[in-house]
């Protein structure tokens, strides 16, 4: 037990001496031309979407990263396929570079004639960027886990729960028992498919952005917008297609309210509609992000001080971060989930 | 503002894209090879709980129908018993009374019959004495007179007035 102890404790120390490791690098880079730190660039590099995985950078200024795969489509040029380290330090590339500068910064964009971005026609940019990859970790993370879970189930049978089922059977079930049936009722068993994956999913994904090193850990990936609003808008479409007569006649004839007032109430409920999701999706981002953001300051304040002295203090914040970041990956996770059933559910209830 | 004039809330078209065919394909795989097994294996096993629980429940309801059933039996067979019991003390009673007063009747007819016989035999025997007695006083007042005595009437007649006279009561 006390040995469990100690290693948690050092695993988090751990967790936050490598924080400290991969920024501390970069920071030495600026220190030497007594550059003064900026937290917010540093925090907003980490957290903002990039087309490289940055690992550190040497005291010479080179660079470690990895590059990742650059998939762009223009009207002009057709679609492109290419690594990123193609674009790196303001590089052309097939017509193409990566803006530093502007409104369009760290956008792919077409050069034109003068050399300069065409403002005009941007290119399509489907890049597998880091956001991407640590998603697709997560998802190759999770196939593997609930697939060999699958398959123990399939060997086991109906015999009691052995190995990875005994820690995953019991959220499995707090799901469908807690979430599920509670909320939908019994019609509970055709959603249980999606409330699954979005709860591991979300998890998975919370977990991994927690780890901050190596790749594909540590990215913000449901600290990141247009992930949220992939997911909300799986939930706005779930709940709309199992919509029932009553669910619509809620939204367009709300019962009990005089007709003379339904020009008003029926924009309202549809406002209310999109408004579900809508908090949804800024909830996990804006949780994530956050979360991020404080544990990223914490590590900022050694370099805000340009102290050392300044460490036990951060790394006692930072570990304390971590316990609570931890918590607030399952409980957005469970309330991603809980949400989700919940607007189900009014769209398939019966009328009392 | 720098949050809104980054890309942080401005959904990435790439990211949106990537995201919905990895979270599609996630969710397709998932709930092919991966929920529906996992969901009806739990569910199997729920099942098969409730189902023994339920005949569990169901045999110990039987079991107690069984008791209940097993007291009526054994307080019946109880009362059975006794009633078996009474009717035998009864039986005996009445057939112990019925030997005695039978017993008893054939006593009293024995020993009346028995009374009966000794009274004739002493009726007999008492004639009988009067008889010998007659004789032998003939036989000694005959000796005595030296004559023999015809026993003619008036002889017995004399003979059973002395006879009369003594007292047979006495002896």
């Amino acid at each position: 037990m006390k040995t469990k102890k100690l290693f948690g404790f050092f695993f988090f120390l751990l967790l936050a001496g490598s924080y400290i490791i991969t920024f501390g690098q970069e920071v030495e880079e600026k220190g030497a031309v007594k550059e003064k730190f900026k937290a917010n660039t540093y925090i907003l590099e980490h957290i903002a979407d990039s087309h490289e995985w940055h690992i550190l950078t040497k005291q010479n200024g080179e660079n470690v990263a990895i590059y990742l795969p650059v998939i762009v489509y223009s009207k002009e040029k057709g679609l492109k396929i290419f690594s990123s380290g193609r674009l790196a330090h303001g590089q052309q590339y097939k017509g193409f570079k990566l803006e530093e500068e502007g409104n369009l910064k760290g956008k792919i964009v077409v050069v034109n004639e003068a050399g300069l971005a065409d403002e005009e026609n941007l290119p399509l940019d489907l890049s597998m960027t880091k956001t991407v990859i640590g998603l697709l970790s997560a998802a190759i993370i999770g196939l593997i886990l609930f697939l060999s879970l699958a398959r123990s189930y399939k060997k086991t049978g109906i015999s009691h729960p052995k190995g990875i089922q005994r820690f995953l059977e019991p959220v499995i079930l707090f799901i469908r028992d807690d979430i599920a049936i509670p909320n939908i009722g019994h019609k509970y068993e055709k959603y249980m498919p999606y409330l699954l994956t979005a709860f591991f999913f979300i998890l998975i994904n919370n977990l991994m952005g927690l780890i901050p090193f190596p790749p594909p850990f540590g990215a913000n990936v449901t600290g990141n917008i247009a992930i949220t609003f992939i997911l909300a808008c799986c939930t706005f479409l779930i709940t709309q297609f199992s919509g029932n007569k009553s669910y619509w006649r809620h939204v367009f004839a709300t019962p009990g309210v005089p007709f003379w007032l339904l020009p008003i109430m029926i924009p309202v409920e549809i406002i209310g509609l999109f408004s579900k999701p809508f908090a949804l999706m800024i909830r996990l981002f804006a949780n994530m992000l956050a979360g991020h953001i404080v544990i990223l300051s914490l590590i900022c304040l050694i370099f805000i001080f340009d102290t050392l002295a300044l460490a036990p203090v951060s790394i006692f914040f930072v570990i304390f971060m971590d316990f609570m970041e931890l918590l607030v990956a399952f409980l957005q996770a469970y309330i991603f989930t809980l949400l989700s059933a919940l607007f189900i559910s009014l769209a398939v209830q019966e009328q009392h | 503002m720098i949050l809104l004039s980054s890309s942080l809330t401005t959904p990435a078209v790439g990211t949106l894209f990537w995201s919905a065919l990895i979270f599609g394909l996630f969710f397709l795989i998932l709930t092919k090879f991966a929920w529906k097994p996992i969901l009806s294996a739990v569910k199997a096993r729920d099942e098969m709980i409730k189902g023994s629980l339920e005949s569990a429940a169901k045999a110990r309801e039987e079991m107690l129908k069984l008791q209940s059933d097993n007291e009526i039996i054994l307080r019946k067979a109880r009362e059975e018993r006794e009633n078996i019991l009474k009717e035998a003390r009864e039986v005996r009673d009445k057939l112990i009374s019925e030997a005695k007063g039978r017993a008893t009747e054939e006593a009293e007819k024995l020993i009346e019959k028995a009374r009966i016989g000794i009274e004739n035999e002493k009726l007999k025997a008492l004639s009988e004495i009067h008889e010998q007695v007659a004789t032998l006083s003939v036989d000694i007042a005959s000796k005595l007179l030296g004559k023999k005595l015809k026993p003619s009437g008036e002889q017995s007649k004399l003979i059973d007035n002395y006879l009369k006279e003594i007292d047979f009561k006495k002896n």
